[in-house]
């Protein structure tokens, strides 16, 4: 028995000539996330803002109204009830206090009592102004010395024009997400940088197998134009790239469907960043190239002898 | 023809032995796995998000103990200067350092001598011809760095002293301790046992004038007025506020031992015990102050204020105050486990409840096995057989990531199980890669046996070069993110590299093998 063929294995598909478009694309939704990050603003949650966060579950359906106008009564500031898994769970957000680490806790006993004994506290998370700052910070490093890294990374196994235009299609993918991230209104917490980060490994994976077949066919056809080698690169490796973004996308949907209210808030994002990443790869990271010479320096480079001939 | 050396396929069969052996005892309860010979005992650990507990992030307020020490040094300038007859005025400490004016600029050489200290940078500034002297960098360094060990030892003292299961205390950059808690659900009475420095001391009260109402409000010279603690104030009186004698006469480093217990009315009491030289000093102060009122003062409140009636030779001493049995425990705990150089300050907490814990192990568990069976059916109706490879390649990469997780001592964390998850959905890249390359060759015409082969070799290189610039966002994530993301970032590189052994060597094995012995004529891919 043979396995089904996903997808057509001869495709022409005229990527680079499509290049503009493409460019268009990208510029739109780098674009579309600026405006949103601008204007909407990420929803910090309290790992970055600092503040509480309460999960509780009531002994029968929670009225999250009547919760709502208790807790807004105690003076506590901005206070946020969510529905959080079944109807019986909530979600307690509560701005950080003024006054520093203790009045955090004040807050908390306030609201303990205010609750009373009633509810089971299914987690109670406090986070002080000192170490939002801290995880901030931490999440934006993690992101610039992974993509620092990607780069000196493909720089030293490629070429420098490579690492530049694959960390470029990066960079429009950590856009698109937080871009996402701004629209959706989807939490920001320090989860969202270990979105990014995937979103950033997944994405510079599938570049990198373009770059690598690209590589091997500017050595094998040494007159056939770049841009039709870019094509051809991008074809050849079209269906591994669909199928492994396939089964990638069916282990996120089976997380984001089954994995509970915090693993949904976490793996929708990185589905968005797939999705952005299999189109960077295929239609910017490649195209992107061809604003390089790529055939200079090959030249003069003797053919490599290895497995490949034929 | 392809050939495996047997020495290869031995250690393949080996390697999955042990994966199987080690990720098993994880999967058995507790008592299962006492049974087992001591190295295969290893079980993955499982975050506090997962297993329930409380989760402490500490500062030490290093500040404040330094200001303390720069208090300490004014007091050492005061006295060298006074004993060499040189006069200074206007002392003073400001932002850790000490500042003081002089009156004979032709002091300035004897004053330089007279403060010289290795661990100190003096200055003297013509302008205001004010000194300036405070600890140089590396001894301030040294001085943060003893202050957070110290108050981590006392921190693990009091904490163990609680009897809470498994606590983990570690030191995380230059001022912060992290507290782990599992199975605390309630991190209110560890908190309560932090935020007390617990120092200690006694100090006479002032025997004509013991209380601030004695004298109108004034507070006497070479006095200090101390308030009494809120929890001895029982029933309807006003709270004392003492006037106790500036010099501290012995401290709670002197104690060997504190414990609960009752008095002969049987009241709750805690019962001190000094060392050797603490026991005669104690005898020394209260034969001199027979029939004076001592007071012990915690953290600036008094706790209690006796009168002694006679002198106390045994070193054994009681204080008995309104406790609560519960205040002489803690009381005892904290003067047992000794006092924090330093505040304590709680930068943040996190707390879950073992039910919640349970959920995400159970909703976690759900969304694996479902990833696991739609990418195995995905990958059964792309390539077939070979996909079949992939799949076993896939169950033991679960199994080594299981065993590799539970051998590191590494925690295991909701984000690191949606890490799982991905990685498997990821992991059959590799034999993709490999598989779409072994259809090329057969397309451009190889023959097949050398079409595997082919495939195998060639997609080597990319299959590396891809790996490694995932694994390194994989690494950022385990080097700058803190707890649950931490755990992320550990699931996601393991599988990584485990996927690279398991997607090309264990299915090269399969593939050939079943090529020998089948002798297919096309490729059921």
């Amino acid at each position: 028995m043979r396995g089904l063929q996903l997808v057509p294995y001869n495709t022409k598909i005229d990527f680079s000539g499509r290049r503009l478009w493409a460019y268009a694309l990208a510029l739109f939704i780098i674009l579309g996330s600026f405006t949103a990050l601008f204007t909407k603003g990420l929803n910090y949650g309290i790992d970055f803002k600092g503040g509480l966060l309460i999960e509780i579950r009531t002994p029968e359906k929670a009225d999250i109204a009547g919760l709502r106008s208790t807790l807004n009564g105690l003076g506590l500031g901005e206070v946020k009830l969510q529905d959080f898994g079944t109807d019986r769970d909530v979600l307690i957000r509560i701005e950080q206090q003024p006054g520093g680490e203790k009045a955090q806790l004040v807050a908390l006993q306030m609201v303990k009592s205010t609750l009373g004994d009633q509810v089971d506290y299914r987690r109670v998370e406090t986070v002080g102004a000192k170490v939002s700052g801290d995880l901030i910070k931490n999440g934006v490093m993690a992101v610039l010395f992974a993509m620092a890294g990607m780069l000196i990374y493909i720089w030293i196994r490629f070429e420098w024009e490579y690492g530049v235009c694959g960390i470029l299609a990066q960079a429009h993918d950590v856009i698109a997400v937080l871009g996402f991230y701004a629209i959706s209104g989807f939490e920001f917490n320090e989860t969202a940088f270990a979105a990014l980060l995937t979103t950033l490994g997944y994405s510079i994976n599938d570049t990198v197998v373009i770059y690598d077949r690209l590589r091997e066919d500017l050595r094998k056809f040494k007159t056939t134009p770049v841009r039709e080698l870019v094509n051809l690169s991008a074809n050849s490796t079209l269906s591994r790239t669909v199928l492994t973004a396939g089964s990638t996308l069916l282990a996120l949907f089976a997380l984001y469907i089954f994995g509970g209210p915090v693993i949904e808030n976490f793996s929708m994002p990185i589905i968005v960043g797939i999705i952005a990443g299999t189109f960077s790869s295929i239609f910017l990271s490649a195209n992107l190239l061809l604003f390089f010479d790529l055939r200079k320096k090959k030249e003069e480079e003797p053919v490599p002898s290895g497995p490949i001939s034929k | 023809m392809i050939h495996i050396p047997l020495w290869k396929r031995l250690v393949v069969l080996i390697t999955v032995i042990f994966g199987v052996l080690f990720a098993a005892p994880t999967f058995m309860d507790e008592k299962t796995v006492e049974t087992l010979p001591n190295w295969l005992q290893e079980q993955v650990n499982l975050g506090l998000d997962l297993q329930g507990g409380s989760h402490l992030l500490l500062e030490v307020d290093v500040q404040s103990a330094l200001k303390d020490q720069a208090g300490f040094l004014a007091d050492d300038a005061r006295k060298s200067l006074r004993k060499a007859r040189l006069k200074f005025s206007n002392m003073r400490v400001e932002d850790l350092t000490v500042r003081f004016k002089i009156d004979n600029l032709s002091d300035r050489q004897a004053i330089h001598k007279a403060l010289a200290r290795q661990d100190i940078e003096t200055k003297f500034d013509e302008a205001t011809s004010e000194f300036s002297m405070k600890f140089n960098e590396a001894e301030i360094e040294q001085k943060k760095k003893l202050l957070v060990q110290q108050s981590r030892e006392i921190i693990e003292r009091r904490i163990n002293a609680l009897g809470t299961r498994e606590p983990n205390i570690q030191t995380q950059g230059t001022d912060r301790i992290i507290i782990q808690l599992p199975g605390v659900s309630d991190p209110g009475k560890v908190k309560d046992i932090l935020g007390k420095t617990a120092k200690l001391t006694f100090q006479m009260v002032h025997n004509q004038y013991p209380t601030l109402n004695s004298t109108g409000g004034r507070v006497l010279p070479g006095t200090i007025a101390v308030p009494e603690d809120p929890s001895q104030v029982r029933g309807n009186r006003e709270p004392i506020t003492y006037l106790v004698k500036k010099q501290v006469l012995l401290t709670g480093e002197s104690l060997s031992n504190a414990q609960p217990g009752f008095s002969e009315n049987n009241a709750p009491v805690v019962t001190m015990r000094f060392d050797t030289l603490g026991a005669r000093k104690f005898g020394e102060i209260t034969k001199q102050y027979t029939h004076h009122q001592l007071a012990m003062i915690l953290d600036g409140k008094v706790i209690s204020a006796p009168n002694l009636n006679e002198p106390i030779l045994g070193g054994n001493v009681q204080i008995s105050g309104s406790f609560t049995v519960e205040e002489t425990v803690n009381l005892s705990i904290l003067l047992r486990a000794g006092s924090l150089p330093a505040p304590l300050n709680v930068l943040e907490e996190r707390t879950v409840g073992p039910d919640l814990g349970a959920d995400s192990v159970a909703a976690g568990e759900n969304a694996t096995v479902v990833a696991i069976v739609l990418v195995f059916v995905f990958m059964l109706v792309a390539y077939s057989l070979f996909g079949l490879f992939a799949n076993i390649a896939l169950a033991f990469n679960l199994v080594f990531l299981i065993s590799a997780l539970a051998l590191t001592g590494s925690t295991l964390t909701l984000p690191g199980i949606a890490g799982i998850a991905l990685t498997l959905g990821m992991a059959v890249d590799a034999n993709v890669l490999i598989l779409e390359r072994i259809k090329e060759e057969i397309r451009g015409g190889t023959k097949l046996i050398q079409a595997i082969d082919a495939g195998y070799k060639r997609a080597m290189a990319t299959i590396i070069d891809s790996n490694i610039t995932t694994l390194i966002g994989g690494l950022a994530l385990f080097f700058f993110g803190s707890g649950p993301v931490k755990g992320f970032g550990v699931t996601l590189c393991l599988g990584i590299v485990i996927s690279m052994f398991t997607a090309i060597t264990l299915t090269r094995i399969l593939a050939v093998s079943w090529f020998k012995w089948a002798k297919p004529k096309t490729l059921p891919i």
